[in-house]
Parts: structure tokens; C-alpha cells; sequence
């Protein structure tokens, strides 16, 4: 049954494509360049992590991705189709979760989903069995009739994967889909995203901040920094790079201080320092 | 090579094209402006409280400001209406306006709690997104028309009970609170807080109020306010209403046509701003 969850019939333009393939990447919002010259590609069933700290530009190139905004240069395609030029179709291919956890609380769970339902233009003989679906594969079957302000964070999560699946999406992108979760719900998301990997095969793109569960979770990690990759590879070679017995969260302050070292040889922001001054006084 | 793999690009090239995943634009708008009417109802549904605080208002503006107003007679009204009658569609606009400026507000808590990424990064195109959004605005304003039909009847005001002139004035209404609704989410997408928004929105509906033809006939105002009175989409608004309640004479095309008119002009520039609001 959670097969029908997965990749829509036919792999998605014919296969052979890549899910996503970024190249050159540049966003500014006025004087601040937020992202500066990102380029990656996701193979067909990965699953890919976009790490680094906050304002590293992750949800830039995401809002992108996802045809949100417009990048001033480069170009990113989802399975081939242009963010630009096919923002619909591309659309279509992705199911999303951004970072805030973004249910309508005023509604019900069943009506939540309904809404994406229709939204996506799913055919109306589908649209009831496609949402029970979603929903139970999400653990929400008994619940879907409550409002979703009486839901726990965890719940309001899942549902929101459920919304994300009900168009069948050949793309997930999470967005910290765990941020502000405690550890019993968090472990709870990752192991319906697990689950559903191994039984669709879905590809997978997706931010977080903590480390563990991007190295158990993802085939491949991008370390982004003020705008730029720092390093990329998968956990393994990441961490070999550093010697043995290193973890990620080594890989991630071995790139990030250098970076910060970097920026203050060039005088670089207030913020850097400010950051340095609180880690000092931390020990 | 498997019998399904072989399969494979033909169910795909037919599954991916654009014209299986979206509709032609005279279908899409449509069922995107039906699926934010439905969405709507249902919140309604689930919360009725605003539905009951949101009649408050316009009872009070009939019962003391109008019956008070009705007793001094300062205001002059056609032959044969009572003030009373005069003001009732006059308070139907209002009260649909005060509705529909919440809206904006509206946008900008949906932007801040994700929601509003969320439903822009489905496949509906911005322009859809803001007649969804002003056509719900709409829906809400109706239960306000019932309101005060029912509190007209009432008080006994003669209107014109005609079904297919109800249906004008559900009509007219809601074109109205469309265009007022884009004309807050315009501003939502200028400044963009909500805190600022409520300054605006205060700042901007007691002059859509009040310089229009709500209170009084334009003919009281002075020279500069009539002005005002007749490039206010208001004063269209109740014109259309007494025209089709009440029998005062009035030229519907133009009515509908500057509702009409205005809309679009209201969608067009909120949609244009929403990307603002996207990043």
C-alpha cells in the first residue's frame, strides 16, 4: 500500500535525468550575497544534506529549487525541467516542506492534506484514497478528523509530510524538517522518511543542523558557509579527510572555524567575531 | 530489460507532459478560487466566534448611530426611504470592507508560519493565489449580508426581496470585499510586517468609509470629498446595493463594471507584490 505513496508511475521525465542539478548558483538580497556561486547534483534515490550553520544561504538555494525566488545567475533544474522557465512543471515533481511547521491549525488534518490535494490537481476519483494514504502511512489515520491545533509538534510534522507526499512527488525536499522538535518526535520524522525511502525510492534533498542524524541519514553532504560549498562528499570520505575516529560535527567546525579564520584576516563581518567571542566564553 | 522497464517511457512521457498535470488557465482559475471558497467555509465551520463578533458591528451601527441619525433627520435621504433604509446597505459595505482589510493581515501571518511558501510552492500561479484568496475574503462577507438582511427585516425596512436582486447584492459584495482584500494584501506586500499593516489598514478604511456614499449622499460633501467619493470603489459598491435593495435610481453596468474593474486592477498588484513576501 505505501508503494502508492512513492515515485508516480514511470520515473519521472524518463529516468535518466538528473533530480537535481545546480550549477553556479548566485542570490543577493540587496548588499548581502547569500548565495555565491553554489553548484551540486543529487543522483536518481539519494539522499543529499545541505549542512552548515545559520544564514550559511541552505534555504536560499532551496526557495530557488522549489522556484520561490530567482536566482540572479546560474541555474538549477529539477529532473531536467528549468526552475525558470518551467516553474510549474517543476512544481509538480516536488513535494516540500519548509522550515516553520506550516500546517493550518484552523483546519483538520483530512482537510490539510485536501487542500495540497486539490491544489496539485489530483484527479477527484483519486483524491480521497490518495489522502487516507498519505495519512495513514504518516500514522495519522485516527486523528485526521481533529483540528490540527490540538496535534503535538511531531504530529504537525508528519501531516506536513503527509501534504508533501499526496502529489506523489519525485523530489522531497525537507526543509529542517526536524528544527525545534524533541528528540522523541525527531527520531520519529527521520524514521518515516527512512521508511519511505527504502520503500519508494524517492530522492531525497533535505537541511538540518544536527549532524548525527546527517550521517546517518544521508548518502551525500554539501557543507555550505556564507553562501559557498565548502566541502562535499559522502559522510565517510568527509570524515576520513580529518583522520580517524572523526565525527561530522568535527568535519562541520574543521570548515566553518577555517572559514571564520579566513573572514577575520580579511576584517571580515561583526557577526563572525561576535559568534568567535561566544564560543570562547563557552570554553 | 525487463517487460516494465521497456513499458517505462511511454506511461512517463504521457504522465509528465504539461497538459496531463495542469489544466488549461479557464479550468485552473476556477478550481483554485473553489478550492480557497471551500477552505474557507470550513474554517468558518470549525470556528463560528468571528462569524458571531463580526455581527456585532453593523447591529450597533443600525441600531444607535442609524436610529439616533434617523430621529435628527439632518441627513437627506431620497423621497420615500428612511434614513435607516438608506444606511443599511451603506453598513453591509462597511462591514464587508472591515473583513476584507483583514486580509492582509491574513497573508502576513500565513507568510510568517510557513504556510503561505508552502501553498506558492504548488502548482498554482500567483495571480490564482490572490483571487483564491480575494474570492474567500468574499465568502466571509456574505454571512455579514445576511446579517443584515435579517436585522432589516426586523426593524421592517422596505427592501426589495426580489431573489435574483439578493443575488446582485451577494454579487456585488463580494466583488467588493475581493477588491478590498487585494488592496490590503497590496500592502501587506509593501510593508511587509504586521504591525505596520494594522497602522495602514486602520489609517486607510475610515477614509474608504467615510469618503464614500455609506453615511450620506455624495451630494452633502463638499467639492474635493465628492472627488474622493467618486474614485472610491466604495461608493460603487453602495450604490449598487441601494440601486437593487432599496429601488434608488442608479447606473448597475457602471457599478459592476468599476467592481469589475477595480478587481482585477487589485489582484494584478497584489500578485505582482507577492514575491515579496516569498523570501
Amino acid at each position: 500500500m505505501t508503494a502508492e505513496i512513492g515515485l508516480p508511475e514511470g520515473a519521472p521525465p524518463d529516468g535518466r535525468q538528473l533530480p537535481v542539478a545546480c550549477t553556479d548558483l548566485r542570490v543577493s538580497f540587496g548588499t548581502v550575497q547569500a548565495v555565491d556561486g553554489v553548484s551540486f547534483s543529487i543522483a536518481p534515490g539519494e539522499v543529499f544534506g545541505l549542512l552548515g550553520p545559520n544564514g550559511a544561504g541552505k534555504t536560499t538555494t532551496i526557495r530557488v529549487l522549489t522556484t520561490l525566488i530567482r536566482a540572479d545567475s546560474g541555474a538549477v533544474s529539477v529532473f531536467g525541467y528549468d526552475t525558470r522557465t518551467a516553474a510549474m512543471l517543476v512544481r509538480h515533481l516536488i513535494g516540500y516542506l519548509p522550515q516553520q511547521l506550516s500546517a493550518d491549525f484552523q483546519l483538520t488534518g483530512y482537510e490539510n492534506v485536501w487542500l495540497f490535494a486539490r491544489l496539485f490537481d489530483l484527479p477527484r476519483q483519486q483524491r480521497d484514497q490518495r489522502i487516507r494514504e498519505v495519512l495513514a502511512a504518516m500514522g495519522l489515520d485516527d486523528v485526521r478528523e481533529r483540528l490540527v491545533s490540538t496535534y503535538s509538534g511531531g504530529m504537525v510534522r508528519r501531516l506536513e509530510l503527509a501534504q508533501a507526499l499526496v502529489n506523489r512527488p519525485a523530489l522531497l525536499v525537507l526543509d529542517e524538517p526536524t528544527i525545534g522538535l524533541d528528540p522523541l518526535a525527531r527520531g520519529d520524522v527521520w524514521e518515516r522518511v527512512s521508511e519511505l525511502r527504502e520503500e519508494t525510492g524517492m530522492t531525497v534533498l533535505l537541511t538540518t543542523h544536527y549532524m548525527e542524524e546527517a550521517d546517518t541519514l544521508c548518502e551525500r553532504i554539501a557543507l555550505m558557509h556564507h553562501g559557498r560549498i565548502r566541502s562535499q562528499g559522502t559522510p565517510a570520505e568527509l570524515k576520513a579527510r580529518l583522520g580517524p575516529g572523526a565525527t561530522l560535527d568535527d568535519v562541520f567546525r574543521h570548515d566553518v572555524g577555517t572559514a571564520i579564520e579566513d573572514e577575520e584576516m580579511t576584517g571580515g563581518g561583526r557577526d563572525v567575531r561576535r559568534t568567535r567571542r561566544t564560543a570562547q566564553r563557552l570554553g | 530489460m525487463s517487460a516494465v522497464r521497456v513499458a517505462q517511457p511511454s506511461v512517463s512521457a504521457d504522465r509528465w507532459s504539461p497538459a496531463t498535470l495542469m489544466p488549461p488557465w479557464w479550468r485552473l482559475y476556477p478550481s483554485r478560487i473553489l478550492t480557497f471558497w471551500l477552505v474557507e467555509l470550513r474554517k468558518i465551520r470549525h470556528d463560528r466566534t468571528e462569524l458571531y463578533t463580526r455581527a456585532v458591528q453593523p447591529v450597533l451601527w443600525l441600531l444607535i448611530f442609524g436610529e439616533t441619525f434617523s430621529r435628527i433627520r439632518a441627513i437627506p435621504t431620497p423621497p420615500g426611504i428612511s434614513y435607516l433604509a438608506y444606511l443599511s446597505p451603506g453598513i453591509m459595505a462597511q462591514s464587508a470592507l472591515f473583513i476584507a482589510i483583514f486580509f492582509g493581515i491574513q497573508i502576513i501571518w500565513e507568510r510568517d508560519s510557513g504556510i503561505l511558501t508552502k501553498l506558492m510552492a504548488t502548482p498554482t500561479p500567483r495571480l490564482a493565489l490572490i483571487s483564491g484568496k480575494a474570492f474567500a475574503a468574499g465568502v466571509r462577507s456574505v454571512s455579514q449580508v445576511v446579517v443584515i438582511l435579517v436585522l432589516s427585516a426586523i426593524l421592517q425596512i422596505h427592501f426589495n426581496w426580489n431573489p435574483l436582486h439578493l443575488l446582485g447584492v451577494a454579487a456585488a459584495v463580494v466583488l467588493g470585499a475581493a477588491f478590498f482584500s487585494c488592496l490590503s494584501m497590496t500592502i501587506a506586500g509593501i510593508v511587509l510586517h504586521r504591525e505596520r499593516l494594522m497602522g495602514v489598514g486602520q489609517a486607510i478604511t475610515m477614509p474608504l468609509f467615510f469618503a464614500s456614499n455609506a453615511l450620506y449622499p455624495v451630494k452633502v460633501m463638499p467639492g474635493w470629498l465628492q472627488g474622493l467619493s467618486a474614485a472610491n470603489p466604495m461608493s460603487y459598491e453602495v450604490d449598487a446595493l441601494r440601486g437593487m435593495l432599496l429601488g434608488t435610481p442608479t447606473a448597475l453596468p457602471l457599478d459592476f463594471g468599476v467592481l469589475a474593474v477595480a478587481v482585477v486592477a487589485g489582484v494584478a498588484a497584489a500578485a505582482a507584490l507577492l514575491p515579496r513576501l516569498a523570501r
